[in-house]
């Protein structure tokens, strides 16, 4: 046998594993933290698992929003709340896993009829995706297949998701977002309490790093007709770069630096630029986000039309994602406030 | 005029979902409104425009960025997606003006711009399902309305809002999930996301394990989002608790659409597999839908908060639309659509109307109804109106459901079937009747009688709908027509 399909399937099945380990510790430990780090491993073998099936544009975005983001946002949240669960008795416990073994079985019932793994002959391998392998190059002119079919094939699909992110944070803001005065009055007061202040390694780790971040960001960014990666990515690292400043340096040192107003607009700003692109196609007689048109010649059109649409969707991740963190960083300052004009006034009585 | 013609379907979609990010950039209460407002309006005028469009020419296809199906997304509409899209976008259209007040009363100001957002937002996300001919486009648009209006309900003033729009998001994440490992499923089998494209090769694979449970999965998921009881436990806080304005819009609409992906899966997707003869489905849905409009009216009738009562009404109403696409001829497939249109009127009115009480007395709990009949004379009767249509009382347009659905039954020779359908409709009576006895012969604790009627920009709205629901009731030839044709082109597909 050849020693390549043995390793790799042995990493398959390795990384396979300690996911479904990974999985059942999530679902047996009551700490929350522990829960969220682990759900940040889950995600980022799921990434390694994604680079094994040469799904590297995936990988990169499961690695960044999966392990990156989403455990920042989830440890924000716990911020607000007790790290512990309170586990309750629930009786709805054996009706949940009666239902939990039935769709389980279920899903190994209907896996005895699918293709076989890495089989060349399964219809996913034989009825679209020849066209978009063979002809994508002619028809779109990108070496990124994933980014053609993403911005273009399907780009109303993506716009879609870009609008999805978009209501993400504006269901934030609306949930628990804050007036201007009280907020910025918050964050003035948390920043005076913030501990990391004190902590000179990592101040000075993170503004080396910080620029590197930013960096890397607008290579993923403009690169991903080429490489992987695209606005979602690019979005997702360039947002870590100004959390990581939020977090060392407070949260009224990033707002200073990224004014509410701002993120607000970049994010409504993001999704307009996508959708005003399929706009410019209608208007110049052809179907919504049919890039063709938007230059002399069709790969032409298709090169300027993906450029725009995945740089709306950077937009709009990045300003999301600070947005949301903000929204959740900015409670936990108020909530810290309280507790602590709570003690002042304790400790005069 | 041709600009229009060609791009009414793609229109109907961005229009609203472009206004929802500039809704964001107004941030003003007043400006907001008005946007939004003026964006409702002009979607219901292309959703009339495009339903024209379909009854003169057929089946419309347009492709998302010129790229052919199945490589690319493609629109594929016809009368049932226009007639929903149309449902969405008219219930809007009255809806926005109501809100106004509606929301200055129960929200907090600084947040107005952001309902308006998500209301626009949630309008796109359901028209956008309705419209699609990819299957995979509709779970997209499926997160963007789900998402949207678990935030509206969760802004309602009760805290009770907040655990109710939890426990819809954890139960709807779980409908989408299916759904979407569901589709997983089917494209691992098929290769493909395009409706009409699955319709030709789904046969091929129908009788895989691999097929059985994807099915079962896509059904379950929307089963889930449609409230098809025993599902439904999401549905009656969510209504409860959620603004007013946001419950009449969401009633009439949300379920519907969710209805007509489920229409849309069964006749389209699988119409030539015909999963109620192969997999059986045909006796599990009808049993399903009897039980649910036997134990939804009957919970009805015990409730206390006739919002609640409301709502519980609605998984009876949803159990008799899924009874028209289970029985599965024509006449009861008709009854079943031209029950979302009819349904969508008449609870929409009626959550209009409990949302007028809202806004003057603050509860909507049926202790509070005492002397609504003198104290609110105008909504009362919008209420007692509407209750008649959700009876099926003749000359309102819950008769014409039920006519048909009747018809379809006894068509088939399962009179049982249709002597349940009249005797649901018994319950019906009980339920509306508590509500119209305290209105109208109970005093209320404090005795006060004096005339204290919800302001005349709220209560238009509501005639609107209601007085909507007794014209189609007297003349249903334009709608009978519509979901004829509609009935007729599902089936024809699944032949």
């Amino acid at each position: 046998m050849n020693i390549e399909i043995i390793t790799s399937d042995a990493l398959n099945v390795m990384t396979l594993l300690f996911m479904a380990v990974t999985a059942i510790a999530i679902a047996r430990i009551r700490n929350l933290f522990a829960v969220v780090m682990l759900s940040g491993i889950y995600s980022l073998m799921g990434a390694t698992l994604y680079v094994i099936l040469d799904a590297v544009d995936v990988a990169f975005t499961e690695a960044a929003v999966g392990a990156g983001a989403s455990t920042v946002l989830m440890i924000g949240t716990l911020a607000l709340t007790s790290a512990n669960e309170n586990a309750t008795p629930n009786k709805q416990t054996i009706k949940a896993l009666i239902a939990c073994t039935l769709i389980g079985f279920a899903l190994v019932y209907a896996s005895f009829d699918m293709p076989l793994f890495g089989d060349p002959n399964a219809p996913i391998h034989n009825h679209v995706v020849p066209r978009y392998l063979n002809d994508s190059m002619a028809e779109i002119g990108l070496p990124n297949v994933v980014t053609s079919i993403l911005a273009s094939y399907r780009g109303y699909d993506t716009m879609g998701e870009a609008f999805v992110i978009f209501t993400a944070a504006v269901g934030v803001i609306a949930l628990i977002g804050r007036g201007r005065r009280e907020k910025s009055a918050n964050e003035n007061m948390a920043d005076a309490n913030n501990v990391m202040k004190r902590k000179i390694v990592l101040r000075v780790v993170s503004k080396l790093l910080i620029p590197f971040i930013l960096l890397f960001g607008l290579y993923v960014q403009w690169h991903g007709d080429f490489g992987p990666g695209g606005g979602f990515q690019a979005g997702v690292i360039f947002g870590a770069a100004f959390i990581l400043y939020g977090i060392i340096y407070g949260l009224g040192t990033l707002r200073k630096a990224l004014p509410a107003w701002l993120t607000r607009w970049l994010m409504a700003l993001g999704v307009l630029l996508y959708a005003c692109t399929g706009v410019v196609s209608l208007i110049k007689g052809a179907s919504f986000l049919d890039y063709n048109v938007l230059a002399s010649t069709p790969t032409g059109g298709q090169h300027i039309g993906i450029l725009l649409v995945e740089f709306g969707v950077g937009m709009t991740v990045f300003a999301s994602i600070v947005t949301i963190f903000c929204a959740f960083a900015g409670r936990a300052a108020a909530d810290v406030n309280k507790v602590s004009a709570k003690q002042r006034s304790a400790g005069h009585d | 005029m041709t600009f229009l013609s060609l791009n009414m379907s793609v229109l109907a979609v961005i229009v609203p979902l472009m206004a929802a990010p500039i809704c964001v950039l107004l941030r003003h209460s007043g400006l907001a409104w008005a946007w939004a407002t003026a964006i409702a309006g002009i979607t219901f005028v292309l959703s009339i425009g495009l339903l024209q469009h379909i009854m003169a020419n057929g089946t419309l296809v347009y492709e998302m960025g010129g790229w052919d199906g199945p490589w690319g997304i493609v629109y594929h509409i016809d009368e049932v997606s226009a007639l929903v899209v149309m449902i969405v976008a008219a219930i809007a259209a009255v809806v926005m003006p109501y809100a106004k007040l509606s929301i200055e009363r129960e929200i907090p100001k600084e947040r107005h711009y952001l309902v308006y957002c998500m209301f626009l937002l949630c309008m796109a996300g359901l028209i956008g399902m309705a419209v699609t001919g990819d299957a995979f486009n509709l779970f997209v648009f499926l997160e963007v309305s789900s998402l949207s209006s678990y935030v509206l309900i969760s802004l309602g003033n009760d805290r009770r809002a907040l655990t109710a729009s939890l426990r819809y998001l954890i139960i709807g994440t779980l409908g989408a999930t299916f759904y979407v490992i569901g589709l997983g499923m089917i494209y691992m089998m098929t290769g493909s996301l395009n409706m009409t494209d699955l319709a030709t090769s789904l046969p091929e694979v129908q009788d895989t394990q691999t097929i059985h449970v994807a099915f079962a999965f896509v059904i379950i998921g929307f089963g889930l989002k449609l409230a098809l009881f025993p599902l439904h436990i999401w549905l009656p806080n969510a209504y409860t608790y959620a603004p007013s304005a946001v419950t009449a819009f969401l009633a009439a609409t949300a379920t519907k659409v969710a209805v007509y992906a489920m229409l849309r899966l069964i006749y389209t997707v699988f119409g030539d597999v015909n999963p109620f003869e192969t997999y059986g489905l045909r006796g599990v849905m009808i049993a399903l839908a009897l039980l649910g409009m036997f134990a939804g009216s009957l919970l009805a009738i015990f409730q206390t908060n006739v919002k609640r009562l409301l709502a519980y009404s609605s998984i009876a109403q949803v159990g008799y639309m899924v009874l028209g696409i289970s029985i599965g001829n024509a006449i009861a497939l008709e009854g079943g659509i031209i029950h979302m249109f009819n349904h969508a009127l008449m609870k929409g009115g009626l959550f209009m109307a409990m949302g007028c009480v809202f806004y003057m007395v603050g509860s909507t709990d049926l202790k509070d109804m005492a002397g609504m009949g003198k104290r609110m004379p105008l909504t009362a009767a919008a209420f007692v109106i509407g209750g008649f249509a959700l009876v099926g009382t003749p000359l309102t347009v819950g008769f014409i459901s039920k006519f048909y659905l009747v018809q379809g039954a006894l068509a088939e020779g399962w009179w049982p079937i249709a002597f349940m359908i009249m005797f649901a409709s018994l319950l019906a009576v009980i339920y509306v009747w508590r509500v119209v006895e305290v209105m109208y012969f109970q005093k209320p604790a404090d005795g006060d009688l004096s005339y204290n009627e919800a302001p005349i920009a709220m209560l238009i709205p509501t005639y609107v709908l209601i007085g909507a629901a007794v014209y189609f009731g007297t003349d249903a030839t334009l709608t009978s027509e519509i979901s004829l044709n509609a009935a007729q082109t599902l089936l024809g597909g699944s032949k």
